[in-house]
Protein backbone atom coordinates (compact mmCIF):
# COMPACT_ATOMS: atom_id res chain seq x y z
CA UNK A 1 0.00 0.00 0.00
CA UNK A 2 0.89 3.73 -0.08
CA UNK A 3 2.11 5.10 3.23
CA UNK A 4 1.46 8.34 4.33
CA UNK A 5 2.31 10.63 7.64
CA UNK A 6 -0.03 13.49 8.57
CA UNK A 7 2.15 16.98 8.53
CA UNK A 8 2.26 19.37 11.53
CA UNK A 9 -0.29 20.59 12.83
CA UNK A 10 1.20 24.26 12.77
CA UNK A 11 2.58 23.34 9.24
CA UNK A 12 -1.06 22.80 8.59
CA UNK A 13 -2.41 25.99 10.55
CA UNK A 14 0.07 28.10 8.74
CA UNK A 15 -2.04 27.15 5.30
CA UNK A 16 -5.17 27.44 6.70
CA UNK A 17 -5.00 30.79 7.70
CA UNK A 18 -6.45 32.85 4.66
CA UNK A 19 -9.98 30.68 4.73
CA UNK A 20 -12.47 30.20 6.87
CA UNK A 21 -14.43 27.64 5.28
CA UNK A 22 -12.66 23.95 5.32
CA UNK A 23 -13.42 20.70 3.72
CA UNK A 24 -11.72 18.21 5.35
CA UNK A 25 -11.55 15.25 3.34
CA UNK A 26 -10.34 11.74 4.27
CA UNK A 27 -9.95 8.23 2.57
CA UNK A 28 -10.63 4.98 3.11
CA UNK A 29 -8.10 3.61 0.80
CA UNK A 30 -4.52 3.15 2.09
CA UNK A 31 -4.09 5.63 4.31
CA UNK A 32 -7.02 4.49 6.40
CA UNK A 33 -4.69 1.34 6.53
CA UNK A 34 -2.18 3.03 7.86
CA UNK A 35 -4.11 5.50 10.25
CA UNK A 36 -3.11 9.06 8.49
CA UNK A 37 -5.74 9.60 6.58
CA UNK A 38 -8.93 7.85 7.69
CA UNK A 39 -11.91 8.68 9.29
CA UNK A 40 -10.25 8.70 12.29
CA UNK A 41 -7.87 10.73 12.01
CA UNK A 42 -10.20 13.47 9.92
CA UNK A 43 -11.80 13.50 13.33
CA UNK A 44 -9.04 14.01 15.03
CA UNK A 45 -7.29 16.45 12.98
CA UNK A 46 -10.46 18.39 12.67
CA UNK A 47 -10.47 18.49 16.32
CA UNK A 48 -7.24 19.73 16.89
CA UNK A 49 -7.58 22.78 14.35
CA UNK A 50 -10.95 23.85 15.48
CA UNK A 51 -9.38 23.85 19.34
CA UNK A 52 -6.75 26.56 17.67
CA UNK A 53 -8.66 28.71 15.59
CA UNK A 54 -11.15 28.74 18.56
CA UNK A 55 -8.36 30.02 21.02
CA UNK A 56 -7.47 32.62 17.92
CA UNK A 57 -10.76 33.99 18.35
CA UNK A 58 -11.21 33.45 14.58
CA UNK A 59 -13.06 29.89 14.45
CA UNK A 60 -13.00 27.90 11.38
CA UNK A 61 -16.37 26.26 9.65
CA UNK A 62 -15.00 22.43 9.47
CA UNK A 63 -16.91 20.26 6.58
CA UNK A 64 -15.90 16.25 7.24
CA UNK A 65 -16.45 13.63 4.74
CA UNK A 66 -14.36 10.42 3.81
CA UNK A 67 -14.33 8.76 0.67
CA UNK A 68 -14.36 5.81 -0.30
CA UNK A 69 -11.19 6.53 -2.98
CA UNK A 70 -9.90 10.12 -3.77
CA UNK A 71 -7.95 8.79 -6.41
CA UNK A 72 -10.58 7.79 -7.92
CA UNK A 73 -13.38 10.18 -10.31
CA UNK A 74 -16.14 7.86 -9.53
CA UNK A 75 -16.24 8.82 -5.45
CA UNK A 76 -14.65 11.97 -6.34
CA UNK A 77 -18.32 13.05 -7.32
CA UNK A 78 -19.55 13.15 -3.34
CA UNK A 79 -17.33 16.42 -3.05
CA UNK A 80 -19.24 18.25 -5.74
CA UNK A 81 -22.38 19.41 -3.80
CA UNK A 82 -19.97 20.91 -0.91
CA UNK A 83 -17.42 22.50 -3.12
CA UNK A 84 -19.62 25.81 -3.61
CA UNK A 85 -19.97 26.24 0.53
CA UNK A 86 -16.10 26.36 1.47
CA UNK A 87 -12.87 28.09 0.78
CA UNK A 88 -10.69 25.55 0.80
CA UNK A 89 -9.85 21.78 0.88
CA UNK A 90 -7.54 19.77 3.21
CA UNK A 91 -6.91 16.42 1.88
CA UNK A 92 -5.71 13.50 4.00
CA UNK A 93 -5.43 11.41 0.68
CA UNK A 94 -1.67 10.71 -0.60
CA UNK A 95 -0.62 12.53 -3.11
CA UNK A 96 -2.24 11.06 -5.89
CA UNK A 97 -5.81 12.30 -4.26
CA UNK A 98 -4.88 15.54 -3.38
CA UNK A 99 -3.95 16.18 -6.94
CA UNK A 100 -7.23 14.10 -8.55
CA UNK A 101 -9.30 16.91 -6.09
CA UNK A 102 -7.39 19.55 -7.60
CA UNK A 103 -7.98 18.11 -11.05
CA UNK A 104 -11.51 17.98 -10.71
CA UNK A 105 -11.94 21.35 -8.79
CA UNK A 106 -10.21 23.69 -10.38
CA UNK A 107 -11.34 26.63 -8.34
CA UNK A 108 -11.53 25.56 -5.05
CA UNK A 109 -7.64 25.61 -3.17
CA UNK A 110 -6.34 22.18 -2.21
CA UNK A 111 -3.45 21.57 0.44
CA UNK A 112 -2.17 18.35 1.66
CA UNK A 113 -2.57 17.13 5.27
CA UNK A 114 -0.26 14.66 5.01
CA UNK A 115 3.62 13.53 3.72
CA UNK A 116 3.30 10.57 1.33
CA UNK A 117 6.34 8.33 2.24
CA UNK A 118 6.42 5.16 0.29
CA UNK A 119 4.92 1.78 -1.05
CA UNK A 120 5.39 -0.99 1.78
CA UNK A 121 3.93 -3.08 4.15
CA UNK A 122 2.98 -3.81 7.77
CA UNK A 123 6.05 -5.18 9.46
CA UNK A 124 4.54 -5.35 12.78
CA UNK A 125 1.54 -3.29 14.32
CA UNK A 126 1.99 0.64 14.19
CA UNK A 127 5.41 0.25 11.87
CA UNK A 128 5.48 0.15 7.95
CA UNK A 129 8.42 -0.43 5.79
CA UNK A 130 9.35 0.28 2.41
CA UNK A 131 9.06 -2.66 0.06
CA UNK A 132 8.91 -1.20 -3.59
CA UNK A 133 9.60 1.67 -6.07
CA UNK A 134 7.90 1.23 -8.70
CA UNK A 135 10.67 0.47 -11.29
CA UNK A 136 8.31 -1.39 -13.89
CA UNK A 137 10.62 -4.42 -14.26
CA UNK A 138 10.15 -6.38 -11.68
CA UNK A 139 13.69 -8.34 -10.16
CA UNK A 140 12.05 -10.20 -6.90
CA UNK A 141 12.36 -13.72 -8.99
CA UNK A 142 16.17 -13.41 -9.32
CA UNK A 143 16.79 -11.72 -5.40
CA UNK A 144 14.64 -14.59 -3.48
CA UNK A 145 11.25 -12.08 -3.20
CA UNK A 146 13.53 -9.38 -1.49
CA UNK A 147 14.29 -5.89 -3.45
CA UNK A 148 17.59 -4.41 -3.92
CA UNK A 149 16.44 -1.55 -5.61
CA UNK A 150 13.76 -0.27 -2.42
CA UNK A 151 15.30 -2.19 0.70
CA UNK A 152 19.73 -1.67 -0.55
CA UNK A 153 20.53 1.84 0.43
CA UNK A 154 22.81 1.96 -2.65
CA UNK A 155 19.88 0.17 -4.71
CA UNK A 156 22.64 -2.01 -5.57
CA UNK A 157 22.11 -4.88 -8.05
CA UNK A 158 25.10 -6.84 -7.14
CA UNK A 159 25.55 -6.38 -3.50
CA UNK A 160 26.43 -6.29 -0.38
CA UNK A 161 28.33 -3.59 -0.36
CA UNK A 162 31.55 -3.70 2.01
CA UNK A 163 29.29 -1.96 4.94
CA UNK A 164 27.02 -4.77 5.84
CA UNK A 165 27.30 -5.54 9.28
CA UNK A 166 26.01 -8.08 11.51
CA UNK A 167 23.36 -8.24 8.83
CA UNK A 168 22.67 -4.66 9.49
CA UNK A 169 23.01 -1.25 7.06
CA UNK A 170 25.92 0.73 7.23
CA UNK A 171 23.68 3.97 6.31
CA UNK A 172 21.56 2.81 10.12
CA UNK A 173 21.27 -0.50 12.46
CA UNK A 174 17.75 -0.16 12.06
CA UNK A 175 18.09 -1.38 8.29
CA UNK A 176 18.29 -4.61 7.35
CA UNK A 177 21.04 -5.26 4.68
CA UNK A 178 18.97 -6.44 1.96
CA UNK A 179 21.79 -8.30 0.68
CA UNK A 180 22.35 -10.35 3.63
CA UNK A 181 18.08 -10.63 3.28
CA UNK A 182 18.32 -12.22 -0.03
CA UNK A 183 21.42 -14.43 0.71
CA UNK A 184 19.86 -15.88 3.65
CA UNK A 185 16.33 -16.16 1.64
CA UNK A 186 18.79 -17.80 -1.24
CA UNK A 187 20.07 -20.66 0.46
CA UNK A 188 17.05 -21.05 2.47
CA UNK A 189 15.57 -21.91 -1.15
CA UNK A 190 18.83 -23.83 -1.78
CA UNK A 191 19.09 -21.25 -4.97
CA UNK A 192 22.55 -19.67 -4.04
CA UNK A 193 24.14 -20.16 -6.77
CA UNK A 194 21.24 -17.16 -8.25
CA UNK A 195 23.66 -15.16 -6.40
CA UNK A 196 26.87 -15.25 -8.55
CA UNK A 197 24.57 -14.35 -11.75
CA UNK A 198 25.35 -10.61 -12.26
CA UNK A 199 22.16 -8.83 -12.94
CA UNK A 200 22.97 -6.20 -15.91
CA UNK A 201 22.75 -2.41 -15.90
CA UNK A 202 19.13 -1.51 -15.35
CA UNK A 203 17.38 -0.20 -17.78
CA UNK A 204 14.97 2.04 -16.37
CA UNK A 205 13.07 2.96 -18.57
CA UNK A 206 9.87 1.22 -17.50
CA UNK A 207 10.56 3.22 -14.11
CA UNK A 208 10.88 6.83 -14.21
CA UNK A 209 13.21 6.97 -16.90
CA UNK A 210 10.83 7.98 -19.66
CA UNK A 211 9.00 10.31 -18.07
CA UNK A 212 5.55 9.90 -16.07
CA UNK A 213 3.82 6.72 -16.53
CA UNK A 214 0.38 5.79 -17.80
CA UNK A 215 -0.57 2.36 -18.12
CA UNK A 216 -3.53 1.99 -20.71
CA UNK A 217 -6.04 -1.34 -20.88
CA UNK A 218 -7.59 -1.48 -24.35
CA UNK A 219 -10.02 -4.02 -23.20
CA UNK A 220 -11.34 -1.55 -20.18
CA UNK A 221 -10.81 1.72 -21.92
CA UNK A 222 -14.60 3.47 -23.11
CA UNK B 1 49.02 -7.57 -21.70
CA UNK B 2 45.37 -6.14 -21.96
CA UNK B 3 46.78 -2.31 -21.68
CA UNK B 4 49.55 0.24 -21.17
CA UNK B 5 49.10 0.52 -17.61
CA UNK B 6 52.09 1.12 -15.64
CA UNK B 7 50.39 -0.66 -13.15
CA UNK B 8 49.25 -3.74 -15.17
CA UNK B 9 53.40 -4.39 -16.74
CA UNK B 10 54.32 -4.78 -12.99
CA UNK B 11 51.73 -7.05 -11.52
CA UNK B 12 52.28 -9.16 -15.25
CA UNK B 13 56.19 -9.57 -14.73
CA UNK B 14 55.68 -10.75 -11.15
CA UNK B 15 56.39 -8.30 -9.27
CA UNK B 16 54.97 -7.00 -6.11
CA UNK B 17 53.09 -4.02 -6.69
CA UNK B 18 52.76 -1.02 -4.68
CA UNK B 19 49.89 1.46 -4.92
CA UNK B 20 48.93 4.57 -2.32
CA UNK B 21 46.40 7.37 -2.41
CA UNK B 22 46.10 10.74 -2.58
CA UNK B 23 42.93 12.46 -1.35
CA UNK B 24 42.40 15.74 -3.12
CA UNK B 25 42.09 18.84 -1.53
CA UNK B 26 38.51 20.54 -0.11
CA UNK B 27 39.38 23.78 -2.38
CA UNK B 28 40.77 25.00 -5.57
CA UNK B 29 44.64 24.02 -4.27
CA UNK B 30 46.30 22.30 -6.85
CA UNK B 31 49.71 22.76 -5.47
CA UNK B 32 48.00 20.33 -2.66
CA UNK B 33 47.69 17.45 -5.05
CA UNK B 34 51.15 18.40 -6.50
CA UNK B 35 53.02 18.21 -2.74
CA UNK B 36 50.66 14.78 -1.63
CA UNK B 37 51.72 13.09 -4.96
CA UNK B 38 55.18 14.10 -5.51
CA UNK B 39 56.33 12.43 -1.90
CA UNK B 40 55.12 8.84 -3.55
CA UNK B 41 57.34 9.78 -6.91
CA UNK B 42 59.53 6.78 -7.11
CA UNK B 43 58.17 4.47 -4.06
CA UNK B 44 54.43 3.47 -5.45
CA UNK B 45 53.53 2.00 -9.22
CA UNK B 46 50.33 3.76 -8.58
CA UNK B 47 48.68 6.35 -6.93
CA UNK B 48 44.45 6.07 -6.45
CA UNK B 49 42.70 9.42 -6.37
CA UNK B 50 40.07 9.36 -4.43
CA UNK B 51 36.35 10.30 -5.59
CA UNK B 52 34.79 12.85 -3.38
CA UNK B 53 35.86 10.40 -0.26
CA UNK B 54 33.33 9.41 2.35
CA UNK B 55 31.21 11.55 0.72
CA UNK B 56 32.78 14.95 1.27
CA UNK B 57 32.62 17.40 -1.88
CA UNK B 58 36.63 17.74 -2.87
CA UNK B 59 38.72 18.57 -5.96
CA UNK B 60 37.10 15.90 -8.55
CA UNK B 61 39.30 12.95 -9.21
CA UNK B 62 39.70 13.53 -12.72
CA UNK B 63 41.14 17.29 -12.70
CA UNK B 64 43.74 16.07 -9.56
CA UNK B 65 44.57 12.40 -11.99
CA UNK B 66 45.72 14.74 -14.74
CA UNK B 67 47.90 16.94 -12.29
CA UNK B 68 49.30 13.66 -11.21
CA UNK B 69 49.95 13.17 -14.55
CA UNK B 70 51.42 15.74 -15.94
CA UNK B 71 53.75 15.32 -12.87
CA UNK B 72 54.50 12.25 -14.72
CA UNK B 73 53.18 9.93 -12.14
CA UNK B 74 50.90 7.21 -12.52
CA UNK B 75 47.25 8.32 -11.40
CA UNK B 76 44.16 5.48 -10.58
CA UNK B 77 41.17 6.96 -11.24
CA UNK B 78 38.68 6.61 -8.50
CA UNK B 79 35.20 6.62 -9.65
CA UNK B 80 31.88 5.96 -7.66
CA UNK B 81 28.55 4.99 -8.68
CA UNK B 82 26.87 6.94 -6.08
CA UNK B 83 28.11 10.47 -7.62
CA UNK B 84 27.40 9.97 -11.50
CA UNK B 85 25.43 8.05 -13.85
CA UNK B 86 26.21 5.67 -17.06
CA UNK B 87 26.63 9.14 -18.89
CA UNK B 88 28.97 10.82 -16.95
CA UNK B 89 31.44 7.90 -15.95
CA UNK B 90 32.13 7.12 -19.88
CA UNK B 91 32.64 11.07 -20.57
CA UNK B 92 35.35 11.21 -17.71
CA UNK B 93 36.66 8.12 -18.33
CA UNK B 94 36.64 8.95 -22.22
CA UNK B 95 38.53 12.17 -21.02
CA UNK B 96 40.68 10.68 -18.50
CA UNK B 97 41.98 8.38 -20.96
CA UNK B 98 42.75 11.17 -23.34
CA UNK B 99 44.84 12.54 -20.86
CA UNK B 100 46.91 9.80 -20.22
CA UNK B 101 44.96 8.14 -17.67
CA UNK B 102 44.86 4.59 -18.20
CA UNK B 103 43.98 2.92 -14.91
CA UNK B 104 40.75 2.97 -12.83
CA UNK B 105 39.17 1.65 -10.13
CA UNK B 106 35.30 0.98 -9.88
CA UNK B 107 33.46 1.53 -6.69
CA UNK B 108 29.82 2.22 -4.80
CA UNK B 109 31.04 4.61 -2.69
CA UNK B 110 30.09 5.86 0.72
CA UNK B 111 26.46 6.71 1.60
CA UNK B 112 26.00 10.62 1.53
CA UNK B 113 24.52 10.59 5.17
CA UNK B 114 28.50 9.82 5.88
CA UNK B 115 29.85 13.08 3.89
CA UNK B 116 28.84 17.06 4.42
CA UNK B 117 25.83 16.85 1.85
CA UNK B 118 23.58 14.30 3.56
CA UNK B 119 20.46 15.60 1.78
CA UNK B 120 21.93 14.85 -1.64
CA UNK B 121 20.63 12.37 -3.37
CA UNK B 122 22.30 9.07 -4.27
CA UNK B 123 22.45 8.94 -8.21
CA UNK B 124 23.43 4.99 -8.29
CA UNK B 125 22.43 4.25 -11.70
CA UNK B 126 24.58 1.31 -12.07
CA UNK B 127 26.48 -0.29 -9.35
CA UNK B 128 30.33 -1.09 -9.16
CA UNK B 129 29.87 -4.60 -10.67
CA UNK B 130 28.07 -3.44 -13.56
CA UNK B 131 30.79 -0.56 -13.46
CA UNK B 132 33.25 -2.79 -13.98
CA UNK B 133 31.64 -4.66 -16.98
CA UNK B 134 30.66 -1.47 -18.65
CA UNK B 135 34.31 -0.43 -18.67
CA UNK B 136 35.82 -3.54 -19.61
CA UNK B 137 32.88 -3.58 -22.70
CA UNK B 138 34.33 -0.15 -23.53
CA UNK B 139 37.61 -1.81 -23.83
CA UNK B 140 37.14 -4.96 -25.38
CA UNK B 141 33.99 -4.56 -27.58
CA UNK B 142 35.07 -0.56 -28.14
CA UNK B 143 31.30 -0.56 -27.45
CA UNK B 144 29.72 2.50 -24.66
CA UNK B 145 27.12 0.50 -22.19
CA UNK B 146 23.99 1.84 -24.22
CA UNK B 147 25.62 -0.36 -27.28
CA UNK B 148 26.80 2.09 -29.98
CA UNK B 149 30.36 1.83 -31.07
CA UNK B 150 33.37 3.71 -29.57
CA UNK B 151 35.37 5.88 -31.86
CA UNK B 152 38.55 5.38 -30.05
CA UNK B 153 37.82 3.70 -27.09
CA UNK B 154 39.42 4.12 -23.78
CA UNK B 155 42.19 1.29 -22.59
CA UNK B 156 41.59 0.65 -19.27
CA UNK B 157 43.58 -1.29 -16.54
CA UNK B 158 40.66 -1.86 -13.97
CA UNK B 159 40.10 -2.13 -10.62
CA UNK B 160 37.36 -2.54 -7.72
CA UNK B 161 37.78 -3.07 -4.38
CA UNK B 162 37.21 -6.37 -2.24
CA UNK B 163 36.11 -6.27 1.69
CA UNK B 164 36.93 -9.80 3.15
CA UNK B 165 35.84 -8.58 6.53
CA UNK B 166 32.28 -7.03 6.14
CA UNK B 167 29.09 -9.47 6.41
CA UNK B 168 28.50 -12.17 5.75
CA UNK B 169 31.65 -13.45 5.34
CA UNK B 170 30.71 -16.58 3.49
CA UNK B 171 29.39 -14.54 0.43
CA UNK B 172 32.70 -12.47 0.52
CA UNK B 173 34.26 -14.66 -1.89
CA UNK B 174 31.44 -15.32 -4.05
CA UNK B 175 31.48 -11.04 -4.34
CA UNK B 176 34.90 -10.88 -5.45
CA UNK B 177 34.08 -14.07 -8.00
CA UNK B 178 31.35 -11.52 -9.39
CA UNK B 179 33.76 -9.07 -10.17
CA UNK B 180 35.98 -11.44 -11.58
CA UNK B 181 32.79 -12.75 -13.69
CA UNK B 182 32.24 -8.61 -14.98
CA UNK B 183 36.32 -8.53 -16.00
CA UNK B 184 37.77 -6.65 -13.12
CA UNK B 185 42.16 -6.50 -13.84
CA UNK B 186 43.07 -5.96 -10.37
CA UNK B 187 41.63 -5.59 -6.48
CA UNK B 188 42.41 -3.57 -3.89
CA UNK B 189 41.08 -4.73 -0.27
CA UNK B 190 39.88 -2.74 2.46
CA UNK B 191 42.80 -2.27 5.26
CA UNK B 192 43.75 -5.61 6.83
CA UNK B 193 44.42 -5.79 10.53
CA UNK B 194 42.95 -8.98 11.39
CA UNK B 195 45.20 -11.34 9.20
CA UNK B 196 43.94 -14.41 10.30
CA UNK B 197 40.48 -13.32 9.19
CA UNK B 198 42.43 -11.86 6.07
CA UNK B 199 44.20 -15.63 5.96
CA UNK B 200 40.91 -17.51 5.69
CA UNK B 201 39.55 -15.30 2.85
CA UNK B 202 42.51 -15.68 0.92
CA UNK B 203 41.71 -19.59 1.60
CA UNK B 204 38.61 -19.39 -0.38
CA UNK B 205 40.12 -17.25 -3.09
CA UNK B 206 42.22 -19.70 -4.06
CA UNK B 207 39.97 -23.09 -3.41
CA UNK B 208 38.23 -21.42 -6.47
CA UNK B 209 41.22 -20.30 -8.66
CA UNK B 210 40.43 -16.61 -8.71
CA UNK B 211 43.64 -15.95 -7.21
CA UNK B 212 44.74 -16.50 -11.03
CA UNK B 213 42.24 -14.53 -12.74
CA UNK B 214 42.70 -11.18 -10.49
CA UNK B 215 45.40 -9.51 -9.17
CA UNK B 216 44.95 -8.58 -5.50
CA UNK B 217 46.74 -5.69 -3.75
CA UNK B 218 46.09 -5.79 -0.03
CA UNK B 219 45.18 -2.74 1.84
CA UNK B 220 47.37 -1.39 4.24
CA UNK B 221 46.53 1.88 6.91
CA UNK B 222 49.32 2.36 9.42
CA UNK B 223 47.66 4.02 13.04
CA UNK B 224 48.98 6.96 13.90
CA UNK B 225 47.73 6.40 17.64
CA UNK B 226 45.42 4.35 19.83
CA UNK B 227 42.64 6.28 19.38
CA UNK B 228 42.64 5.81 15.47
CA UNK B 229 42.67 2.44 16.51
CA UNK B 230 39.39 2.38 18.95
CA UNK B 231 38.08 4.87 16.12
CA UNK B 232 38.52 2.24 12.78
CA UNK B 233 37.19 -0.43 15.43
CA UNK B 234 34.04 0.90 16.53
CA UNK B 235 33.44 3.76 14.06
CA UNK B 236 33.95 2.75 10.73
CA UNK B 237 31.73 0.29 9.02
CA UNK B 238 32.96 -2.78 7.58
CA UNK B 239 37.16 -2.31 9.67
CA UNK B 240 37.79 -5.38 11.38
CA UNK B 241 40.35 -4.28 14.12
CA UNK B 242 41.31 -7.16 16.53
CA UNK B 243 41.18 -6.11 20.86
CA UNK B 244 44.91 -6.92 20.50
CA UNK B 245 45.96 -4.39 18.08
CA UNK B 246 44.20 -1.60 20.20
CA UNK B 247 46.10 -2.82 23.03
CA UNK B 248 49.49 -3.00 21.60
CA UNK B 249 49.36 0.73 20.68
CA UNK B 250 47.52 1.59 24.08
CA UNK B 251 50.53 -0.12 25.71
CA UNK B 252 53.21 2.27 24.55
CA UNK B 253 53.40 5.79 25.21
CA UNK B 254 51.77 8.28 23.33
CA UNK B 255 55.17 9.69 21.42
CA UNK B 256 55.86 6.11 20.60
CA UNK B 257 52.69 5.25 18.81
CA UNK B 258 52.99 6.09 15.92
CA UNK B 259 56.25 4.35 15.08
CA UNK B 260 54.34 1.45 16.70
CA UNK B 261 51.38 1.44 14.12
CA UNK B 262 54.37 1.57 11.67
CA UNK B 263 55.66 -1.38 13.08
CA UNK B 264 52.44 -3.30 13.15
CA UNK B 265 51.95 -2.33 9.66
CA UNK B 266 55.09 -3.65 8.65
CA UNK B 267 55.40 -6.71 10.09
CA UNK B 268 51.73 -6.99 8.38
CA UNK B 269 52.89 -6.35 4.97
CA UNK B 270 55.76 -9.41 5.65
CA UNK B 271 53.44 -11.85 6.68
CA UNK B 272 51.41 -11.31 3.59
CA UNK B 273 54.10 -11.83 1.22
CA UNK B 274 54.13 -14.78 2.05
CA UNK B 275 50.57 -15.31 1.41
CA UNK B 276 50.19 -16.77 -1.94
CA UNK B 277 47.89 -15.14 -4.49
CA UNK B 278 49.08 -11.66 -2.74
CA UNK B 279 50.37 -9.45 -5.80
CA UNK B 280 51.12 -6.36 -4.02
CA UNK B 281 50.18 -3.80 -1.45
CA UNK B 282 47.95 -1.01 -1.61
CA UNK B 283 49.09 1.54 1.50
CA UNK B 284 46.22 3.78 2.45
CA UNK B 285 48.29 6.37 5.01
CA UNK B 286 45.59 8.42 5.63
CA UNK B 287 46.57 12.19 5.72
CA UNK B 288 49.95 10.58 6.72
CA UNK B 289 51.31 10.59 2.98
CA UNK B 290 54.65 11.61 4.19
CA UNK B 291 55.27 8.31 5.61
CA UNK B 292 54.83 6.20 2.56
CA UNK B 293 58.11 6.28 1.71
CA UNK B 294 59.30 5.18 5.25
CA UNK B 295 56.95 2.46 4.50
CA UNK B 296 57.98 1.14 1.13
CA UNK B 297 61.48 1.20 2.30
CA UNK B 298 61.56 -0.38 5.80
CA UNK B 299 59.47 -3.11 4.34
CA UNK B 300 61.44 -3.90 1.49
CA UNK B 301 59.75 -3.05 -1.60
CA UNK B 302 62.12 -0.25 -2.99
CA UNK B 303 63.86 0.31 -5.41
CA UNK B 304 60.40 0.38 -7.26
CA UNK B 305 60.93 -1.36 -11.14
CA UNK B 306 60.21 0.51 -13.47
CA UNK B 307 60.43 3.76 -14.71
CA UNK B 308 57.60 6.31 -13.72
CA UNK B 309 55.56 6.85 -16.96
CA UNK B 310 56.33 9.57 -19.24
CA UNK B 311 54.91 12.79 -18.75
CA UNK B 312 53.42 14.08 -22.21
CA UNK B 313 49.81 14.53 -22.14
CA UNK B 314 46.87 14.17 -24.34
CA UNK B 315 48.06 11.86 -26.74
CA UNK B 316 45.15 9.48 -25.76
CA UNK B 317 47.80 6.61 -26.48
CA UNK B 318 49.22 6.00 -22.86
Amino acid sequence: MITAERKPLEELIECLKPYRRILLAGCNECVTVCAAGGRKEVGILSSALNMHFMKEGKPLEIKEITLERQCDPEYLEQLAPQMDQVDAVLSMACGCGVQEVARRFKETPVFPALNTKFMGASERPGMWAERCQGCGDCVLGSTGGVCPISRCSKQLLNGPCGGSTLGKCEVNPDIDCAWQLIWDRLKALGKTELYEENLPAKDWRPGRGAGPRKILREDLAS
Amino acid sequence: MKTESTLEKILASGHLAVTSECGPPRGAQPQKVREKAEMLRGVVDGVNVTDNQTAMVRMSSLAACIIIRQMGLNPILQMVSRDRNRLAMQSDIIGAYSHGIDTMLCLSGDHPKFGDHPMAAGVHDIDSVQMVEMVKNMRQEGRFQGGEKIDGPPQMFIGAAANPFADPFELRVARLAKKVKAGVDFIQTQCIYNVDKFEKWMQGVRDRGLHEQVYILAGITPMKSVGMARYMKNKVPGMDVPDELVKRMGGVPKEKQAEEGIKICLETIERLKGVEGVRGFHLMAIEWEHKVPEIVERAGLLPRPVEQANPQVGTGNA
